[in-house]
């Protein structure tokens, strides 16, 4: 079941393949479209059919290079399913937007379905070459997409992205090595590390390990001082290109968190939580305090992302924190993480969207140069009004479940840390409020040929843009659904971690 | 001992042989007869040396000569390498008034490379130097312009010099150990002088750095690379590395495992300097072969990892044969394509490629990050062995050297993929661009398919590759 669900889109790409770029675009638009939906289809059936005990479903294990401890491991849990459904629901949303694509088609669509492949195998793989081998493709394939399909600086930007995420991925790899010859007998099955442990008691060694498999993961997430490639990648990547960097590829870096660093090193994590939780707490004030200052949207969005990933890497370190918590506690803020990274997937998915909107219409992301947009566009400011509130975390949509429960779970272990963490919130309230203020209201102009006008949001977009933000609203309104998922898990993981 | 045992040496031998003979009565129109005895030659090795996998490891030639699994893959790998240079070659040499004496050349410096990967006797590993290097300096100036002759000149003068210099390691260490065989080197060299042993071994390394083109004997690479035509540059950068590394892992791990000379920080300093220095000097290389020739030179850094873990990790051997096997394909993969586009020998020239050939520009990306270890080809995990390997072998501090290292080339081989995928220069010329044949273009895609199938199927490979060394 999870096999055919990460390969049918790689499969439909071996197909387009043999079709011809003459074949018209519609062909292969058309067929994305076709594909992402089924594959959505087949996540949602995966999910209705997921037995909430907290365990791994739809487990298979095969071998693949037995002498070298490597296996073909895949399976979901209340940490990873969540992510999988985010994935394949923004790669439909991103697929109905590239519908108005002109600009070689072919390429785009097959370098789309693959990293859709891509993505959902990370989130289902419990084998670390496994995970290494989706985490390191996700980076070339993102590359060919800045590079192609970028405006811009592009070129150097894709170059700035792959050498700074290779970099991670290599340390992440060393890492595992560090794992995998920890282990007797050494394999890299993740689910066989996470019960023998065999780096418990947190020596040296370990610590070295932790260092390596952090580094490579916060420099995905992206953490401060790991966050340099982000600004420029967004900016100049395609708007699709972008949602699907922010909303499922940041999330490969905070899903590593809770799926390899917390269980599989749990008394080093431990150890060093409090760390975490200082570049956690560092990200969100950072972050908000330099998307403040930006004057681009994208890369104000894009510091945003930073900003919204420190609360995760801050409820991950808060969940290591021993001292005088209750369990039920840690476990909530790592239920807040999970939401955390399905929160912001659909609600930066959307806001890049939104922004290759603006960029489609007036080639420019200069918040200064636009004013009065409401007049023109009023659905386009109405669904960014409302992305841009659910973004800075009212009540009634999902960024709000997400960052209450990381607070009130970090709250009791890191309580100066969360305090400090909150101001984030605000900060990111008012540059939020700021930026719709300046872009949308006041007299109209926009840059360019003012005479043309504004064209508002056309049928393609707005049917990609707002389930994403209805997802939001669902999730903000009726969150049982996902919390039902995700709580047993985070509750086993915290099981594991304080162990 | 039964000759059996050497069934793929003797058919090279024999392929040799027939060829020059036949080459000698042929009209020039008719020589792709040898060509096609030469890639039979090869074939029937590879058959024999597959029936031979799995069979009980031996020592034939008087204990000179060891068959197991380090020699048959070695053959393996030389036997494939040599088939697809072949097949780069077809376009370049064919019709060509030395053809024959090419494919002969190139069996006997095969033949050579196989003879370095079994030796466990010092004397037959200068037989093999020499076999495998002669043939080469006059492959290296079949071309006669002025780039290939010098480049010819200086791969015989520094070939010459530095094997001088291994007999004479040759000479002091068997002074010091009263043998040229490994296994009694191996009780006598403890007992021996410290200073001879170490000198022995630093002249006798010499010769072999200079087979594998690693630093400080890597000087020759570029210019042979520039000089020779494509198909002997990808064959002399990739094949005697397979022989030179094994004998040099066979040296330190079978005569010299007691010995207290500290070998293996000696083989972890060349490691670094080779992947530095030729990281370094192919950042801002603006032609594709030097960049390919300093590349070479970095990748045999990553290779000298497994050496120096040689007595410290069991996994050191079959990531070294694993890491050999993908580097042939892959390097080998990428020559294809500068032999499928002749007339583009600037990195520049590039620029377009994907709309032009797709296929080239897909086998192109496949092979350079292939050689950069991105999944799921085979270098990736070439690599993940070796770094496991010098992990486990309490050599971390070199596998770090070695990822900062990868991360170095990625930048240079993007220099080389960036413009292929970019749009059409506006001065565009058709030329530049046209393709030579359809046979270095098979050969690319036969290469990138193999790193990938490699990578993917790495599960029925590794077990083929691991098994101990004899004796």
């Amino acid at each position: 079941m999870l096999s055919l669900i990460v390969f049918l889109p790689l499969a439909a790409a071996a197909v387009l393949v043999g079709v011809p770029a003459s074949a018209g675009k519609r062909v292969f638009t058309g067929s994305w479209v076709t594909v992402a939906a089924a594959d959505l289809a087949l996540v949602v059936a995966a999910w209705i059919g997921y037995d909430l005990g907290g365990g791994l479903a739809y487990e298979q294990r095969l071998p693949w290079i037995p002498s070298a401890g490597v296996s073909y491991h895949v399976g979901v849990d209340g940490l990873s399913l969540p992510l999988v459904a985010v994935t394949a629901a923004l790669f439909l949303a991103c697929a109905i937007y590239s519908l108005r694509q002109t600009h070689r088609v072919k390429s785009f669509v097959l370098l789309f379905l693959g990293l859709q492949t891509v993505s959902l195998g990370l989130f289902t793989a419990l084998d670390l070459i496994l995970f290494f081998v989706y985490f390191d493709l996700s980076i070339v394939g993102m590359y060919f997409v800045i590079a192609r399909w970028g405006h811009g600086r592009a070129r150097q930007s894709a170059l700035t992205f792959f050498l700074y995420t290779f970099l991670g991925s290599l340390a992440l790899l060393l890492g595992f090595i560090g794992l995998y010859l920890a282990a007797d007998p050494h394999t890299f099955d993740i689910v066989a590390l996470t019960r023998t442990n065999p780096l418990a008691g947190g020596e040296l060694y370990g610590a070295l390990v932790l260092l390596a498999i952090g580094v490579g993961l916060a420099v995905k997430t992206p953490t401060v001082p790991f966050h340099t490639w982000l600004p420029p990648a967004h900016t100049d990547a395609p708007a699709a290109g972008s949602a699907i960097l922010a909303g499922v590829l940041l999330k490969m870096g905070t899903y590593g968190f809770v799926r390899i660093a917390m269980p599989l090193l749990p008394d080093t994590w431990r150890q060093y939580a409090g760390v975490v939780v200082v570049i956690g707490v560092v990200s969100v004030l950072y972050g908000a305090l330099v998307a403040l200052a930006q004057e681009d949207f994208k890369r104000m969005v894009a510091y945003t992302s930073v900003n919204h990933m420190g609360y995760v890497v801050l409820a991950v370190g808060a969940a290591g924190l021993a001292a005088g918590s209750d369990e039920q506690a840690r476990s909530l803020a790592v239920t807040g993480a999970v939401t955390q990274m399905v929160s912001h997937g659909l609600l930066t998915g959307a806001l890049f969207l939104l922004a290759g909107v603006l960029h489609d219409r007036a080639a420019s992301y200069d918040m200064g140069a636009y004013s009065g947009l409401a007049g023109p566009a009023p659905v386009f400011a109405g669904v960014t009004g409302l992305v841009v509130f659910a973004s800075l975390g009212l009540p009634g949509f999902s960024g709000f479940i997400a960052e209450f429960q990381i607070l009130a779970g970090s709250l009791g272990p890191a309580t100066v840390a969360t305090a400090l963490a909150l101001l984030g919130i605000l900060i990111t309230a008012g540059l939020l409020l700021r930026a719709l203020h300046r872009v949308f209201l006041g007299e109209a102009r926009i840059p360019g040929a003012p005479e043309s006008g504004f064209t508002d949001l056309k049928p393609s977009e707005t049917a990609s843009i707002v389930p994403l933000l209805a997802l939001a609203i669902l999730i903000g309104v009726l969150p049982r659904f996902l919390l039902d998922v995700i709580e047993p898990s985070s509750a086993t993981l915290i099981g594991v971690v304080s162990s | 001992m039964s000759p059996a045992a050497l069934t793929p040496e003797l058919t090279l031998t024999a392929g040799a042989v027939l060829g020059i003979l036949l080459g000698s009565w042929l009209p020039r129109h008719r020589q792709w007869v040898v060509r096609l005895l030469a890639a039979l030659a090869c074939l029937v090795g590879l058959a024999a040396t597959a029936a031979a996998i799995g069979g009980a490891p031996q020592l034939v030639f008087g204990g000179s000569y060891a068959v197991d699994t380090a020699t048959n893959a070695g053959r393996v790998i030389v036997l494939a390498a040599t088939l697809l240079t072949i097949c780069l070659s077809i376009d370049t040499v064919g019709s060509h008034p030395r053809e024959t004496e090419f494919y002969v050349l190139m069996l006997l410096a095969a033949l050579g490379t196989i003879m370095l990967v079994g030796a466990t006797d010092l004397l037959l590993l200068m037989a093999g130097y020499l076999l495998a290097s002669v043939p080469l300096y006059a492959l290296a100036g079949l071309v006669k312009d002025a780039l290939g002759t010098e480049a010819a000149l200086k791969y015989y003068l520094m070939g010459a010099l530095l094997g001088v210099t291994m007999l004479t390691g040759i000479t002091v260490l068997y002074g010091a150990g009263r043998s040229t065989g490994y296994a009694t080197l191996a009780q006598n060299l403890p007992g021996a002088p410290q200073a001879a042993v170490a000198v022995g071994l630093v002249a006798v390394l010499a010769g072999l750095l200079f087979k594998i083109g690693s630093v400080p004997a890597h000087f020759w690479v570029p210019d042979i690379t520039e000089g020779a035509s494509t198909p002997v540059a990808a064959f002399v950068t990739t094949v005697p590395k397979i022989g030179g590394l094994i004998a040099t892992y066979r040296l330190v791990a079978e005569a010299l495992p007691a010995a207290g000379v500290n070998w293996p920080l000696l083989v972890a300093v060349l490691a670094t300097a080779s992947m530095t220095l030729g990281n370094l000097a192919a950042f801002f290389q603006d032609t594709v072969r030097r960049l390919l020739a300093y590349s070479t030179i970095s990748q045999v850094g990553y290779l000298l990892l497994a050496v120096a873990v040689a007595t410290r990790s069991e996994l050191a051997l079959p990531a070294l044969l694993l890491y050999l096997a993908a580097y042939a394909v892959t390097n080998l993969g990428a020559f294809a394509v500068v032999a499928a586009l002749p007339h583009a020998p600037n990195l520049a020239d590039y620029r377009g490629l994907a709309r032009r050939h797709p296929g080239l520009a897909a086998a192109l990306v496949v092979c350079l990050l292939g050689l950069v270890g991105t999944p799921p080809t085979a270098v990736f995990l070439g690599k993940l062995e070796i770094f496991s390997a010098a992990i486990d072998g309490g050599y971390a501090w070199l596998a770090v050297v070695a990822v900062v290292n990868t991360i170095a080339s990625l930048f240079y081989y993007l220099r080389w993929i960036a413009p292929a995928f970019a749009a059409e220069p506006e001065t565009y010329s058709e030329e530049v661009l046209a393709p030579a044949g359809r046979w270095p273009a098979l050969g690319a895609y036969t290469a990138a398919a193999a790193s990938l199938a490699l990578g993917v199927a790495g599960g029925v490979v590794l077990p083929l590759v691991s098994g101990p060394l004899l004796p």
